[in-house]
């Protein structure tokens, strides 16, 4: 339903991008780097620096990467992933691909980008979550932006550590230790030009360190940044059925699909437009049941009086919804 | 097909229905949509007849008036990749006429419409002629405003505008969305506003949305900014008080397309905004639009007819409808 602006490999903005595995190799211990490319070799969208890609490691499974290699029509993505030995299987997954392999991925989302008129940015990375931080630097060089980074990690394993040296020179700090970090970061929180922007991404321990300092040393929340995946679509929902009251017919809603979709699906004519929950052409009356409100068109008094529903994006809370049909 | 015709068939008439309040119109862009003379917006720009016609016209504007162009100083990585983005769009819906290809490190463009090939490298200002707005909108007939988002709001910190329709682009940079619109009568009451701007911020990257705008515009004239008052505000009150047969081909239907689009690089939201004008004796020529537009202007509130600054021209405008529009009585 959207169209794609660049001459790129996938189906569209809603699509997924069917990508080749191009190299596989071990980064540091336990941190693989994959490079993915299209097969026929069409560039592949542009991303906003810090954006990340879902991977779809199994039937309805996905883990988010974020992007490390470059943003511009780039001729491949990049994303590094440490093997999470307690986790559900998909950095395993990772771990085990091979070259020549095909991976379904999203498009890029972006969610941790920089803040453009910021006079400065510090870039604070724990661990893997050097990764967004990667595209950070690139753009911040190509577009001659002051910042700093703070790289913390352990053992020596740094990954990309050479190469963000490189990239950097003497504006990266390593530490390896929340005391070094400390030590490291206070000073440069008490002491920097209005308009600076500090950007975390590491463990939940150390994002909540770091906007702790950040707050005592009289920063506004504003210029505290953090990576937060799954900020992306909304999420693909719990299946339902829909029954049409007047007809009495039902209409079952899997997961993934829209009411709207559904309806439509079945030949039912349901007016609609943007199909985002914003224009408000697809509205419908509620008989029974209760609804998941996810649009942005109704108010909040006529979503808790429950008479209304925008299937373009809104769904049941249980397993079954009663529409006015 | 005559010119005339074809501008009539590719004219995106506004009304769906016979009355026009505000709404958060957006619909996904790029889909054609049909009207009951033809069909517009298969495409996100649209060059047409006039298009040498109306570069010359723009150039001429920003001449006179370079504050037209304006790019905060954190915008300019943002005008770089709509210009980027624009090529790359141009290339992908006239492919005859277009081209850009990569090279390496630098890029080479291709308009063969107005004899431009030229290399540049993305992000150095000394390989472009202009800068990257100014360039690129010297080759499409669209205005071009660039929407930063920052601490939960969307601000209007760059862009081109030469064919503003009573407002001023110079007067608005640096504002937010929300402050753009704060003069805009009903919408606030309604959140349409408020609701728009949620659903900008939330446009994903590659995403793009369309949506119409329309006024009323004397002589067909595509600079009516506030700039530019002095020299077209007469116009409004010549018409009223002139002879009603001159009015079919003196007021024009004004339509503007507007595309929302998230540029992929910086994550600015541009909006692009194309004008097209129509006359009213155009309009009459299909049937049903005048009688719709009659309709439409007959029922407008005051409050929205004074915003749209029609509030002069719309009486006239009905009257010559009713004579030549087939309007019921």
């Amino acid at each position: 339903m959207t169209m794609v602006l660049e001459t790129v490999a996938g189906a569209g903005v809603t699509g997924t991008l069917t990508l080749t595995v191009r190299e596989a190799r071990l980064l540091c211990p336990g941190v693989r780097h994959v490079v993915l490319t299209d097969e026929g070799g069409r560039a592949l969208p542009t991303f906003t620096p810090g954006s990340h890609i879902a991977v779809n490691w199994a039937e309805g499974r996905h883990n988010s990467y974020s992007l490390t290699g470059p943003s511009i029509e780039p001729d491949h993505y990049a994303i590094s992933v440490r093997l999470d030995e307690n986790g559900h299987g998909g950095s395993r997954w990772v771990h085990d691909l091979q070259p020549g392999q095909t991976v379904r991925v999203s498009r890029p989302r972006s969610a941790f980008a920089p803040i453009l008129n910021a006079r400065h940015h510090i870039l604070v990375a724990g661990g893997i979550g050097v990764t967004p931080m990667l595209s950070h630097v690139r753009a911040a060089l190509e577009w001659g932006r002051s910042f700093e980074v703070i790289y913390s990690f352990r053992d020596r394993q740094g990954a990309h550590a050479d190469e963000l040296a490189a990239l950097c020179g003497d504006r990266i700090v390593t530490v390896s230790t929340p005391e070094e970090l400390r030590e490291a970061l206070l000073p440069k929180l008490g002491d920097q030009p209005l308009g600076t922007h500090v950007y975390t991404c590491g463990p939940a321990p150390m994002i909540a360190a770091v906007a702790e300092w950040a707050r005592e040393c009289g920063w506004p929340p504003g210029r505290v940044h953090s990576e937060a995946f799954g900020a992306g679509p909304l999420p693909e929902g719990n299946p339902f059925a829909a029954k049409l009251g007047r007809t009495g017919m039902i209409v079952p809603v899997p997961s993934g699909t829209s009411l709207l979709e559904a309806l439509l699906d079945k030949g039912i004519t349901v007016p609609n437009l943007c199909r985002q929950g914003v224009c408000g052409e697809c509205r419908l009356s509620v008989r029974g049941g209760e609804v998941e409100h996810r649009d942005l068109f109704l108010t909040d008094e006529e979503k808790a009086s429950g008479d209304s529903i925008m299937p373009c994006v809104s769904r049941a809370v249980g397993d079954r919804l009663e529409l006015e049909l | 097909m005559t010119s005339t015709d074809s501008r009539i068939a590719r004219f995106p008439f506004p009304f769906p229905r016979d009355q026009y309040r505000y709404s958060t119109n957006v619909e996904p862009a790029g889909n054609p949509a049909t009207t009951v003379a033809g069909r517009w917006g298969t495409t996100h720009l649209e060059i047409d007849s006039r298009y040498h016609e109306e570069l010359a016209e723009r150039e001429r504007i920003l001449t006179a008036d370079p504050s037209r162009h304006q790019c905060l100083p954190h915008m300019v990585p943002a005008a770089w990749d709509a210009m980027l983005t624009l090529m790359r769009t141009l290339a992908a819906e006239y492919p005859d006429t277009m081209a850009l290809d990569r090279r390496g490190d630098s890029w080479f463009w291709r308009n063969d419409l107005l004899g431009i090939e030229h290399t540049f490298v993305f992000g150095d200002l000394a390989t472009l002629p202009a800068p990257p707005l100014v360039y690129i909108c010297g080759q499409i007939q669209e205005d071009v405003v660039l929407l930063d988002q920052r601490e939960g709001q969307l601000w209007g910190d760059a862009g081109l505008v030469t064919f503003a329709a009573d407002w001023s682009f110079g007067f608005d940079v640096g504002m937010s969305f929300l402050e753009i619109h704060g003069p805009v009568p009903r919408v606030h009451s309604e959140k349409i506003i408020t609701r728009a701007h949620n659903f900008l911020m939330r446009l994903e990257p590659g995403q793009s949305y369309r949506r119409t705008n329309w006024t009323l515009t004397v002589d067909g004239k595509l600079d009516t900014s506030t700039e530019t008052y002095p020299e077209w505000g007469k116009d409004r009150r010549t018409l009223a008080d002139g002879p009603l047969d001159e009015v079919g081909d003196r007021l024009f239907l004004r339509t503007e397309v507007q595309h929302l689009i998230r540029l992929a690089h910086s994550g600015a939201v541009m909006f692009l905004i194309r004008t097209y004008l129509l006359p009213l004796r155009d309009v009459a020529s299909v049937p049903e639009w005048g009688a719709r537009l009659y309709k439409v202007l007959e029922d407008l509130p005051v409050d929205m007819a004074e915003y749209k600054g029609i509030s002069r021209t719309r009486e006239p405008g009905m009257r010559w409808l009713a004579a030549h529009g087939n309007v019921e009585p």
